[in-house]
């Protein structure tokens, strides 16, 4: 038993099936973007165990394929044991043991980079500054306590938990929230413009006025879900302060109190503080001499960093970003009529991965190509002697 | 005879190449539209000849660079563009807009016959009408939209360039322009005054102010159609500008610029057909340019040198005679024909090789771009290798590898040349010469040993289930050939892949994000890697390897063109629709072959049992089991 499973994990017909798996869900995964968006197919084909049927959930679903995950698990499997197996320390050899740890530290690398990448992204008008950056999907619901004049307290509750929970109750806050509705993707009108019939899911603030209508996920590149919820605030000694609409399309937050201290309420997009601030200097767009096609952006912005003393100026342009304490900062787009810069943010503490594998790589085929050529044309000299 | 073949038959395209290359002799009473044509402008972000907006103008409106009249009179683009440019009401009459599709058509009432091109007049009636249907369709995406959309679409965009161009250097209809601008530039002091005096509440000369008003609003709707800028900076940094924009400028100045007075002249002379006095005026616009833009006019001379000597056209015609001589080679006096063919390939390649650098010299870029400039690196790549085969094995298979597909390479780029200016500017995150020269440069050599890998397989499959001359020798050498070259395109499409990956991640902040581009370069990757471990496993041996590289074919077309064609993620173009047809088609007839080459080998015409083929007395007889299943 024990000896088949080694030679099944060990076995080059492994290999093949996996390679082939992983063309087969690449071309699949790629013409399913068309309709479904890049996002939505890297989340189902490329970063799952396995594709299921049906895609939304009917109550029921089976695997239909192997997904990209569980391929390159099964791919690093088999490529280490079956090193671990064969391994044999010869000149020879030293071209397939370069490539092949080279693809190792590719596929690790990828892996990490899957699971602990951050990517967020910081809009910035001119002259304004910001310490935070923010999610480009994750929603979060801020509860804060801005009672005091020189803090706020800040509770950020994530859109997941909010999907998922019915009630979220947390020590910092003198109520708890409960869920009454959560939309993914919604629509929102005003009463006075809805259709007849249409009632507004919340009974206090401008949401009252609201009627709110569920939409399906969006799917474009440059489209986002617009998130909504009608939450219950329940005070922790009873009663209730009625329930509000929050909403990534309502742009101000709420406000009321509870337990004599002030609050506000919005859903926005997930932040990441930073303990440094960035501001604005100045955004350019250089475009060819008569034409629109974009020649080159860049985004002039100060660096304040009081814990290490760092007060300076940076540009960030096309292929050269910012990279500081472990996030990089590049020049990913701007607001159509140049009056912000949009700064993507990336903290992917892998990245090193693939360069160090593509040099590993290209070293080891170069060895083993070379080898083979060599080979190749002492045979041919001594043919044709 | 067959010793002088080689000699000759090089000889013989060395005269034609060379033929071509004469420059033409202007006739003394004719206008010099070659010196015209020289001249720099600039357009699309880029200072170009005259010649180049000529050609590019004319290809984009009529599909071709050369116009044919009733009568067979011929026009070429040059000389189209300067009817434009000074004739406009001859221009309107020639049928040089392209229509074929019969919605279109029947838009204005009209039927659909043999007739492809209309003339401007034709369409006047009904510009409105196109320019509202335009913009409806402009709203979609272009993967989105009917093919009547698409269409009328084009036709609208074809006759605003048109429009444009009539009123790049001259309002259209304009005579006498150049006593109109001695007027104006006489007029400015008196408006000027007459200007500030009624600021200050003075009596002012209202005919002096207003004469100068109602030219002043002529050339700001000059400025606002232009679509050459071809007024050069006075100062050394300075900018480019219309001809209307400059005139408005010279209300501030109180000189008119000497280039802008000079197309005028230019203009009026070519009306009046004093073919003496326009080609004095080109002289003088030469000189000046020579003497203030030097580098421009270098430049420009060259380019015009490089549109006339066509220099693709030609070594795709040298490409094909090779392929055909290679084969042929096959069937008897291979040796003359060998070599002959591997003289016609040096020769082709050499002006293929010409065509490169002289593209990296006007764009002062890497040599792949574009979708255009790839397909001519494809070819010249796949072609370099070919020939080191062909040196090698000296069998004319590397020989006519490198003419099928340096021909069908070259004939992709002409057709994908139909969009306008292949020597386009890049885009902002294009904009880095490192990444252009080893990313793409190293993807694009992987596909060109794809598909040379592919061609040496068809080869292998088609003489030897057609024909009788695939013996054991040459079954070896292609094999040996398509292995290795398979194994420099792993080399080459890996490294390449992640080179493109890095770029991203300093791009953008990640290194693989699945974008179709990225998918197909990774499919690529991933079959070249299926191939080399099924071999070394024992599960194929020459004919599965022949199979699997035709099968390359299939992956590299697909991540070379197909993935443009989904309409998403960052390579995605447009105008790739019309290409889809085709390969469609391409994919097919290589499934196709595919399975024809897995009929059982005893089925194959040169591994039937006991067949020894007369024609090749000194090749050994082969036995059915040696090509291996």
């Amino acid at each position: 038993m024990w000896h088949r499973l080694v030679d099944l994990f060990t076995s080059l017909k492994l290999t093949i099936i996996c390679l082939a798996a992983a063309m087969v869900l690449i071309f699949a995964g790629t013409l399913a973007q068309v309709h479904l968006g890049i996002h939505e197919a890297q989340q189902r084909y490329f970063q799952s165990l396995f594709v299921w049927w049906p895609p939304e959930s009917r109550g029921f679903k089976i695997p239909v394929f192997p997904g990209g995950h569980l391929i390159g698990a099964v791919l690093l499997v088999n490529l280490i044991a079956a090193h671990l197996k064969r391994f044999r320390l010869a000149w020879r050899k030293l071209g397939i043991h370069l490539t092949h740890a080279g693809l190792i530290i590719m596929l690790a690398g990828g892996l990490f980079t899957d699971l602990f990448a951050v990517e967020s992204h910081m809009q910035l008008a001119g002259g304004e500054t910001k310490n935070y950056s923010e999610d480009g999907r994750g929603m979060e619901l801020a509860v804060i306590d801005v009672t005091g004049s020189d803090l706020d307290q800040v509770t950020a509750i994530p859109d997941t938990v909010l999907r998922h929970d019915r009630t979220i109750d947390y020590w910092s806050l003198p109520f708890r929230i409960v869920v009454r509705n959560f939309y993914q993707n919604s629509r929102l009108k005003m009463l006075s413009e809805a259709e007849d019939g249409a009632r507004p899911v919340a009974n206090q603030g401008p949401g009252a006025m609201i009627a709110v209508q569920p939409a399906p996920r969006a799917t474009g590149v440059d489209e986002r879900d617009v998130t909504s919820a009608a939450i219950e605030i329940v005070p922790k000694d009873g009663g209730s302060l009625g329930t509000w609409l929050v909403s990534d399309a309502l742009g101000a937050p709420q406000t009321f109190s509870c337990g004599g201290r002030t609050w506000m309420i919005a859903l926005r997009p997930a932040r990441y503080y930073k303990p440094y601030s960035v501001t604005l200097q100045k955004f350019t767009h250089e475009k060819y001499a008569g034409t629109d096609i974009p020649k080159d952006f860049s985004s002039r912005v100060t660096l304040i960093d009081p814990e290490r003393a760092v007060n300076r100026d940076v540009l960030i342009y096309m292929n050269h970003p910012l990279r500081y304490r472990g996030e990089t900062y590049y020049q990913a787009g701007f607001q159509k009529d140049d009056s912000a810069t949009i700064l993507q943010v990336v903290h992917n503490p892998s990245f090193i991965a693939p360069y160090v594998a593509c040099v590993i790589v290209a070293a080891g085929l170069l060895v083993q190509f070379g080898y083979h050529l060599v080979g190749f044309s002492r045979k041919r000299k001594a043919a044709l002697a | 005879m067959k010793r002088f073949l080689p000699g000759l038959v090089l000889l013989f395209a060395v005269s034609w190449i060379g033929a071509n290359w004469l420059p033409h002799k202007v006739a003394k009473d004719d206008v010099d539209l070659t010196k015209f044509g020289k001249i720099p402008v600039l357009v699309g972000g880029r200072v170009k000849p005259l010649d180049t907006v000529a050609r590019n103008s004319l290809l984009i409106v009529h599909g071709k660079q050369e116009l044919r009249l009733e009568g067979g009179r011929r026009l070429s683009a040059m000389q189209w563009l300067t009817d434009v440019l000074f004739n406009a009401s001859a221009a309107d009459q020639y049928p040089v807009f392209l229509v074929q599709n019969a919605e279109v058509l029947g838009l204005f009432g009209w039927e659909q016959s043999d007739r492809k091109y209309f003339s401007f007049i034709e369409f006047s009636p009904f510009l409105k009408q196109i320019d509202e249907q335009g913009a409806q369709s402009e709203k979609l995406e272009s993967v989105q939209r009917s093919a009547y959309q698409n269409a009328i679409l084009n036709l609208r965009n074809a006759l605003s360039l048109y429009q444009r161009l009539k009123n790049s250097v001259q309002p259209e209809g304009a005579e006498n322009f150049a006593s109109e601008l001695e007027a104006f530039e006489n007029s400015i002091p008196a408006a000027g005054r007459a200007a500030s005096q009624r600021a200050a509440g003075e009596d002012f000369d209202r005919a002096k102010l207003d004469d100068v008003v109602v030219l002043i609003q002529r050339y700001e709707r000059l400025s606002e159609m232009a679509y050459i800028l071809a007024v050069p900076p006075l100062e050394p940094n300075g900018q480019w500008h219309s001809v209307g924009d400059s005139l408005l400028r010279s209300v501030g100045t109180g000189e008119i610029h000497p280039v802008v007075k000079q197309y005028a002249l230019l203009g009026d002379a070519y009306r009046a057909g004093d073919h003496s006095m326009f080609n004095q005026h080109v002289n003088l616009m030469t000189a000046w340019f020579t003497k203030e833009h030097p580098n421009a006019a270098k430049r420009t001379s060259f380019e015009f040198l490089f549109n006339r000597l066509q220099p693709f056209s030609q070594s795709m015609a040298l490409y094909v005679l090779a392929f055909l001589l290679a084969c042929f080679s096959w069937l008897g006096w291979n040796r003359a024909l060998n070599r002959s063919a591997f003289y016609l390939l040096l020769l082709a390649l050499a002006i293929h090789t010409f065509g490169l650098v002289s593209r990296m010299y006007l764009q002062e870029r890497p040599p792949v771009t574009n979708l255009y400039s790839s397909a001519i690196f494809i070819g010249w790549g796949a072609v370099i290798v070919a020939l080191i085969l062909e040196r090698i094995f000296r069998d004319g298979i590397g020989a006519a590898c490198a003419g099928a597909i340096g021909f069908i390479t070259l004939i992709i780029a002409h057709h994908l040349a139909g969009s306008g200016d292949t020597l386009e500017m890049l885009q902002a995150v294009l904009d880095t010469n490192i990444w252009l020269a080893t990313h793409v440069v190293a993807i694009t050599t992987g596909y060109s040993a794809m598909f040379l890998a592919g061609m040496l397989a068809l080869i292998y499959v088609i003489r030897g289930v057609f024909t009788r001359s695939l013996t054991k020798g040459t079954a070896d050498s292609l094999a040996r050939m398509t292995y290795g070259v398979v194994c420099f395109a792993t080399l080459f499409s890996f490294v390449g892949t992640v080179l493109g990956g890095i770029w991203a991640d300093q791009s953008w902040g990640r290194f693989w994000g699945w974008d179709p581009k990225e998918n197909g370069a990774v499919l690529i990757v991933l079959w070249c890697a299926i191939i080399l471990h099924a071999r070394w496993g024992g599960f194929i041996r020459q004919r599965g390897l022949m199979i699997m590289a035709i099968f390359g074919n299939v992956v590299t077309s697909f991540s070379w063109f197909g993935v443009n064609m989904l309409g998403v993620g960052l390579h995605s173009y447009g105008f790739m629709q019309k290409a889809f047809p085709w390969l469609v088609g391409f994919i097919i007839s290589q499934l196709a072959l595919m399975a024809i080459a897995s009929m059982p080998l005893e089925r194959w015409r040169s591994f039937r049992t006991g067949s020894v083929s007369p024609r090749h007395p000194r090749e050994q007889k082969l036995e059915p089991t040696v090509a291996g299943a």
